[in-house]
């Protein structure tokens, strides 16, 4: 006994533990571990789902960028996606017109359903699809042509007017509705690519909904503009959240707090959280949101 | 020491200058160390091999312009007028005879006392010319090197001074492209000129005939040539622009195919192969145009009954631009890849994004926002198909028919030029100078086809940036 005892090395005073310092220690947010079938918390799911996406994952070659990401957008509702960079929102949203087909290594697995209809089967053509579903990118893109050619490229290569008064009528409509009528009726033989950041983003709106879309997808669509030009945009959506369907990507919590209905938030890929924005913003039900929301990472 | 020393020993002095100038700028930084020198020792080496080394290449490249012209003066002096008068008053040819004898082509017995004794002048002449060429320049540089040695001190800027020598160099290379170019034109202007005291202007330019055959005795037969080169204009149209019709849809659509449809595989089996098509000499295009198509293409006419209305030939205009248009597919493909892919990608996903179909995107947005791009290669291509001398001359033969049939044999202004100019001429000739004029011709309208090209570029630019 005696023996074994002394055999017993001594502890080095290297290996002891420095003394504890009295800090309160908020666990890495970024490191908290999120198992792979976690499942989302709040109410991802509504009775009159636009959208009704099950099971999706997104691939990058061997790199999964979105897991299991349940979740519905109602009809006319708003729905802000945030959530740190690199979280998958954007790769999400690009989903929803299957504009990630242009990515060759890109793969998507689950079921994402418009109206029912599965937007991955095979027999499903894009481009109906993205007429159906448009989107508005980061960066204001309006085409080098003019800002009336911008907006008529949609109805002219869907062939929504015959006639030159149809087309007239329809871009004189969209930019009325994308609030930039005012500004552009005196010059719309003039290049789109003239306009200020925030008109051109609004001619890129205009744009979208000139051809009639259901649906309007947002990437982070004030994340290049200052904040008189992201305003004005963020009023324009909640005008156009009376026709269409819109879901956003952004950074900007504010922005989420400000347009949106409900609110989801996204971490490492995986949809932590849906609910209510009001109730995302005051009662989180998940650690990792009020962390998120509080500004703690980002 | 013989001038072909003088080179090395040159770079020899120049290499301890330097050595030198460095260790005497650490030597006067003293125990200071190189913390008070303005600039650091390699500087002050450069400066001093530098000053070694430029004025005596200066004194070299002054000499060697001037010596021929004082030691050919030299010798004239001693050439007795009745020998230049036995050569028919051509001094030319008794210093000819004086060169050979002391280059020792031509035995002393042949000649006459008095040029045997110039030729000997002349090599001692020329010994001593490069003895004290050599003497002279390795002063010179032996003076730099040890005047820029004793300037060195901390506060000489020799950094700065160094630079600036670097700069004037760059500024010399870059004049010599220019000054080359301003050479070559005034050469051609100047003998065009010649040539337009003989012919005029006007029959240059718009005569139909070509047949620039002038005799060089009076009694020959088809003495009086003539030089109306509309027949080659418009041949080298002819097959400037079969070419351009096979180049650039094709190029054009092979540059939309491997940028916006082909998977990166395909991408990267064509793009080498194409690199290899452009790499192939145009003489080797040339004799597969002469001797694989232009048989095929005149067996294709006849088998079509053409030649009952045409004159089908077996050296045709078809066949070289066919050729000709394969050859520069690669230019307008590379040059329009570039600009393709320099489109946007949010430009593409912006077109996408509304439903356009892959077709759309590219006619209505890529096309549109690349043009510019594109306009400038087909212009390159241009100048490039209007240039091109081999294939032409090997595949479309060398008569000056003014024809719009592409069957027919047709001729070109780079093709004449060189019939022109190959084989022994005298430069006196119509026939010799007309090859300047021609290549005036053919300068003016690259230059404005480039220029051209350019206004086009920035015209589209304005509108679309």
């Amino acid at each position: 006994m005696q023996q074994t005892l002394e055999q017993k090395p001594p502890v080095s005073p290297k290996v002891s533990a420095p003394p504890m310092a009295p800090t309160f220690s908020i666990p890495e947010p970024a490191q908290m571990p999120v198992s792979a079938d976690y499942k989302t918390v709040g109410v991802p799911l509504v009775e009159n789902a636009k959208f009704a996406m099950r099971d999706v994952n997104v691939f990058y070659g061997e790199k999964q960028a979105v897991f299991n990401v349940n979740l519905d957008i109602g009809e006319n509702e708003v729905i802000a996606m945030i959530g740190p960079s690199g979280c998958g929102k954007s790769t999400f949203l690009r989903c929803l017109n299957r504009m990630n087909d242009t990515i060759d290594i890109c793969r998507v697995t689950g079921s994402i359903q418009l109206d029912g209809e599965e937007i991955y089967a095979s027999k499903m053509d894009v481009v109906p699809l993205r007429a159906r579903v448009g989107m508005v990118f980061q960066k204001p893109n309006p085409f080098p042509k003019s800002i009336y050619e911008n907006v008529a490229y949609g109805p002219k290569i869907h062939g929504l007017a015959s006639r030159r008064v149809d087309l007239d009528e329809i871009v004189e409509t969209s930019l009325r509705r994308a609030g930039l009528w005012e500004e552009v009726k005196d010059r719309l033989d003039a290049p789109g690519t003239g306009l200020s950041g925030g008109q051109q983003q609004r001619l890129c709106i205009a744009r979208t909904i000139a051809v009639s879309p259901e649906v309007i997808l947002m990437d982070e669509p004030c994340s290049a503009l200052d904040p008189i030009a992201t305003a004005k945009i963020e009023e324009l959506i909640a005008e156009l959240s009376q026709n269409y369907t819109i879901a956003i990507v952004t950074h900007s919590m504010q922005q989420a707090a400000r347009v949106s209905h409900r609110t989801a938030y996204f971490h490492l890929g995986k949809l932590i959280e849906v609910n209510d924005t009001q109730k995302v913003f005051t009662t989180p039900d998940h650690a990792l949101t009020e962390a998120y929301i509080t500004g703690r990472f980002g | 020491m013989e001038s072909s020393v003088l080179l090395p020993v040159l770079a020899l002095l120049c290499a301890l200058a330097f050595v030198a100038g460095r260790s005497r700028s650490l030597a006067v930084a003293g125990v200071g160390g190189m913390r008070i020198l303005n600039s650091l020792p390699f500087y002050y080496g450069s400066l001093t091999a530098f000053w070694c080394a430029l004025p005596s290449l200066a004194v070299v490249l002054i000499w060697s312009i001037f010596d021929g012209v004082i030691i050919e003066n030299m010798v004239h002096a001693l050439v007795p007028p009745a020998a230049v008068e036995a050569a028919g008053g051509n001094i030319g040819l008794v210093m000819n005879q004086v060169r050979n004898l002391a280059a020792g082509h031509l035995s002393a017995d042949s000649v006459e006392p008095a040029i045997a004794a110039a030729a000997d002048r002349l090599v001692a002449l020329e010994r001593i010319n490069r003895w004290a060429l050599t003497g002279v320049a390795l002063s010179f540089a032996l003076i730099g090197a040890i005047l820029a040695w004793l300037k060195i001190n901390p506060q000489l800027r020799a950094r700065a001074k160094v630079e600036d020598i670097f700069r004037w160099t760059l500024l010399a290379c870059a004049s010599l492209a220019i000054l080359t170019t301003i050479g070559i034109v005034m050469s051609v202007l100047f003998e065009s000129m010649r040539f337009f005291s003989k012919v005029p202007v006007t029959e240059f330019l718009f005569g139909l005939e070509w047949s620039p055959q002038t005799a060089i005795r009076a009694d020959q037969q088809g003495s009086s040539g003539s030089f109306g080169a509309v027949p080659l204009f418009a041949g080298t149209l002819l097959i400037a622009g079969i070419a351009l019709l096979v180049a650039v849809p094709t190029g054009l659509m092979v540059a939309i195919y491997l940028t916006e449809y082909a998977s990166p595989r395909m991408r990267n089996l064509i793009k080498p192969v194409l690199e290899i098509l452009a790499g192939i000499p145009t003489v080797v295009y040339g004799f597969f145009a002469a001797l694989t198509v232009a048989p095929v293409i005149r067996d294709m006419g006849v088998n079509l009954g053409l030649d009952e209305w045409l004159t089908i030939s077996s050296e045709s205009a078809l066949a070289a631009g066919l050729v000709m248009g394969v050859m520069i597919i690669p230019f307008v493909s590379s040059l329009s890849d570039d600009v393709i892919t320099a489109v946007p990608r949010s430009l593409k996903d912006g077109a996408l994004g509304l439903g356009s179909t892959r077709s759309e995107v590219v006619k209505l947005v890529v096309i549109p926002a690349a043009l510019p791009g594109i306009v400038g290669s087909v212009l390159l291509a241009a100048s490039r198909a209007i240039g091109e001398t081999m294939i032409v001359v090997m595949a479309a033969g060398l008569a000056a028919n003014l024809t719009a049939n592409p069957f027919d044999s047709v001729t070109t202004v780079t093709v004449q030029i060189v019939t022109l100019l190959v084989g022994d001429q005298e430069f006196e000739s119509a026939k010799t100078l007309a090859a300047f004029a021609l290549g005036l011709v053919l300068f003016v309208v690259t230059l404005g086809l480039n220029y051209f090209a350019l206004y086009i570029v920035r015209k589209y630019r304005e509108q679309y940036e």
